[in-house]
């Protein structure tokens, strides 16, 4: 069985903060890290590769130092990686992605699964999972608590909704979207941390994917970024004073003033 | 491809220096240089007070006549007999695209064994027509089949706009949809407007929440959005005509390869976090798993659902299905209450949104109180006993 894995190297979103007085994105501090969700996605791999005969591949599109990430998931025990990066592949909104995922996991060729974190923290949007599965034309299921193989063509997979749990039969080849449920991912070990330092990571750009410029990238984009901006600060804070009951009796009024539900 | 930078209009200011995620722009004596790290993600274009950065035009991609498209689509979401709130939220949201473009207002609606009533609650909530497809190969969801019904009802009537709710059902198969039809698709907006030409604006937070970001599909249709329950106030008008048509689609659009196997309804109700009007959150200021009680009496006084943290589920003091924030849930009730909270940044995004935000912590500098509207500085373990007192008080209870 050959999976493989979609990873993204994102900015660490939960150490970024707007300055309150400039309004900018204050950045010290802030490494790029790979998304949290694909860890869970590398995990679910690795799980299927513990019981069964399977090899497991890593690929990314991103800047050439999203090279990192795929090494620092190589140390997980991951077989292989390849990194998609091209000066063209700059600006892409997710049909942009999904479009060059989609020619790299057709150039990989005997690809059986493929795994995806259910959403990258950077922009959130859950997209690129569902589209690349569209654009190769294989079937999808999204926010994955577990998976388990039923024979060779088939997966059992059972997914989080927000009404419950739906229990699925996905034939092979097929993309699922993962959720933290899956298991905790592993650390890396020493002989893998070792393995992944001198790995050689292929680098496919434009032409090994054999893509047009005008597909991939900005210029690739149905989506247009047109304005960016700091979201409104809630202004209207109240501090409450005074003791503990005091605080309670005067909480209690204004909430009960401003009509809220349940009090 | 990077940001443009206009020199003439350029002071070297620096401010967009700071303000790059990628640290992609650096400052030289005369000039701005953007490297190749610039991944165009337009944070400092809006900043440029001189209006000095642009981004490039997106790709035209293949012509096609857009104005052929015409009508403002809602998906309206069935599930367990019901229909999902957002759906009522988009359509009176819908409603104002609609009538700003002058054009009708559409709902879908797919399931089985659906409620005759459902169709006539759509147009009583602002929709024109209500298009209903009832076939046993919808009574259970899967991306597939409701994806290629979506697909081949707008391929055949071609509406401009397409907003569905950004549910875990919105989320999974609208992507199927827009791939599809080779179109673009905002996740999560938060906001939408029209502009003159007929462009939807879309706007949804980007980084976790730290920026809001508007965007627009200018060369394909439909234009489309899924939005997030709870930021749209629907409005119902009893009285309100329309029709209701059943059209007929290819055989081929119900034929699926996943098999559903067991839908199983989640037992415990309070994790129905995304639908609470009232969340009452605790984090790890509460210390242990057994105080999570006092959290649980408050919530049921109040009606409401029981959140927590990142920390208090890592903790394991409550289970994952709890958890708000970026990698639990994102709520917008009408009060949320954040009791022991420090509120990093992964929690505060996933309830921003909440109308009231009332905080309680003992550290005064604890940034959860940068998004309340009343913050409390106190010992949760003396302030919500006193509190859940005085709503027993008030009530006659005690």
């Amino acid at each position: 069985m050959h999976i493989v894995v979609c990873i993204k190297q994102v900015p660490d979103t939960k150490n970024v903060r707007i300055d309150p007085d400039t309004h900018t994105l204050v950045r010290q501090g802030v490494e790029s890290i790979v998304n949290p969700f694909d860890f869970f996605a590398v995990e679910a791999a690795l799980k299927i590769k513990d019981e069964r005969d399977a090899r497991v591949t890593v690929l990314t599109m991103g800047p050439p130092q999203a090279e990192e990430a795929l090494r620092e998931v190589l140390s997980r025990g991951v077989d292989d990686a390849v990194l998609l990066s091209d000066r063209a592949f700059a600006g892409s909104d997710t049909w942009a992605t999904s479009t060059t995922l989609a020619a790299a996991i057709r150039k990989l060729g005997d690809v059986d699964l493929i795994l995806c974190g259910k959403q990258a923290i950077d922009g959130d949007t859950a997209q690129v999972g569902p589209e690349t599965a569209t654009m190769l034309n294989i079937p999808y299921a999204t926010f994955a608590k577990k998976i388990e193989p039923m024979d060779d063509r088939h997966l059992k997979i059972t997914r989080q909704t927000d009404e419950g749990v739906e229990v699925w039969k996905v034939p092979l080849p097929a993309l699922v979207t993962v959720i933290k449920e899956v298991g905790e991912p592993r650390m890396p070990s020493l002989r893998h941390k070792m393995r992944a330092k001198k790995a050689s990571i292929p680098l496919w750009g434009i032409q090994d994917l054999g893509l047009a410029p005008e597909s991939v990238g900005l210029a690739g984009s149905y989506t247009q970024v047109v304005r960016v901006f700091s979201p409104p600060r809630r202004g209207n804070r109240l501090m409450i004073q005074g003791s503990v009951e005091e605080q309670a009796e005067r909480l209690y009024r204004l909430l009960k003033e401003s009509k809220v539900p349940g009090l | 491809m990077k940001v443009l930078v206009d020199r003439q209009k350029c002071t070297v200011c620096g401010v967009c220096v700071d303000v790059c995620p990628f640290s992609a722009i650096t400052l030289t004596e005369t000039s701005i240089e953007v490297s190749d790290a610039c991944t165009l993600c337009g944070m400092c274009v809006d900043t440029c007070e001189f209006g000095a950065l642009s981004l490039p035009d997106v790709g035209a991609g293949p012509g096609e006549d857009l104005s052929a498209f015409r009508g403002v689509w809602v998906y309206a979401e069935w599930r367990e007999g019901l229909i999902h709130k957002v759906s009522y939220e988009l359509l009176s949201e819908g409603r104002k695209l609609a009538d700003k473009r002058g054009v009708p207002l559409c709902a879908v609606l797919l399931g089985h064994g659906l409620d005759g009533t459902l169709a006539h609650e759509l147009i009583a909530h602002g929709a024109d027509v209500v298009y209903v497809v009832d076939r046993p190969e919808l009574a259970h969801f899967t991306d597939e089949v409701y994806g290629n019904v979506l697909v081949e009802l707008i391929r055949e009537k071609r509406p401009e706009i397409l907003l569905a709710g950004a549910t875990s059902m919105g989320r999974s198969f609208i992507p199927r949809v827009a791939a599809c039809l080779r179109t673009g698709l905002t996740a999560d907006c938060t906001e939408l407007d029209i502009s003159p030409e007929g462009l939807l604006l879309q706007t949804r937070p980007a980084f976790g929440g730290n920026v809001m970001a508007t965007i627009v599909c200018p060369h394909r249709r439909p234009q489309m959005a899924t939005v997030r329950p709870k930021v749209m106030k629907p409005v119902k008008r009893d009285g309100r005509t329309g029709s209701v048509e059943s059209p007929t689609l290819p055989e081929e659009c119900f034929r699926a390869r996943i098999e559903v196997l067991e839908v199983i309804p989640e037992k415990d109700q309070t994790a129905k976090l995304t639908e609470a009007d009232v969340i009452v959150s605790g984090g790890r200021g509460l210390r242990k798993a057994e105080n999570f009680a006092i959290i649980e009496e408050l919530a049921q006084l109040v009606r409401g659902a029981v959140g927590a943290s990142r920390g208090a589920v890592d903790e394991g003091w409550i289970p994952p299905s709890h958890q708000v924030g970026q990698t639990g849930r994102t709520v917008a009730p009408s009060l949320y209450m954040a009791v022991g909270i420090a509120g990093a940044i992964q929690h505060v995004v996933g309830m921003q949104g909440s109308n009231v935000i009332v905080a309680v912590n003992k550290d005064p500098m604890a940034p959860i109180f940068d998004v309340a509207t009343y913050g409390v500085v106190a010992d949760l373990f003396d302030f919500i006993p006193a509190f859940i007192r005085k709503i027993r008080q008030d009530r006659g209870e005690l």
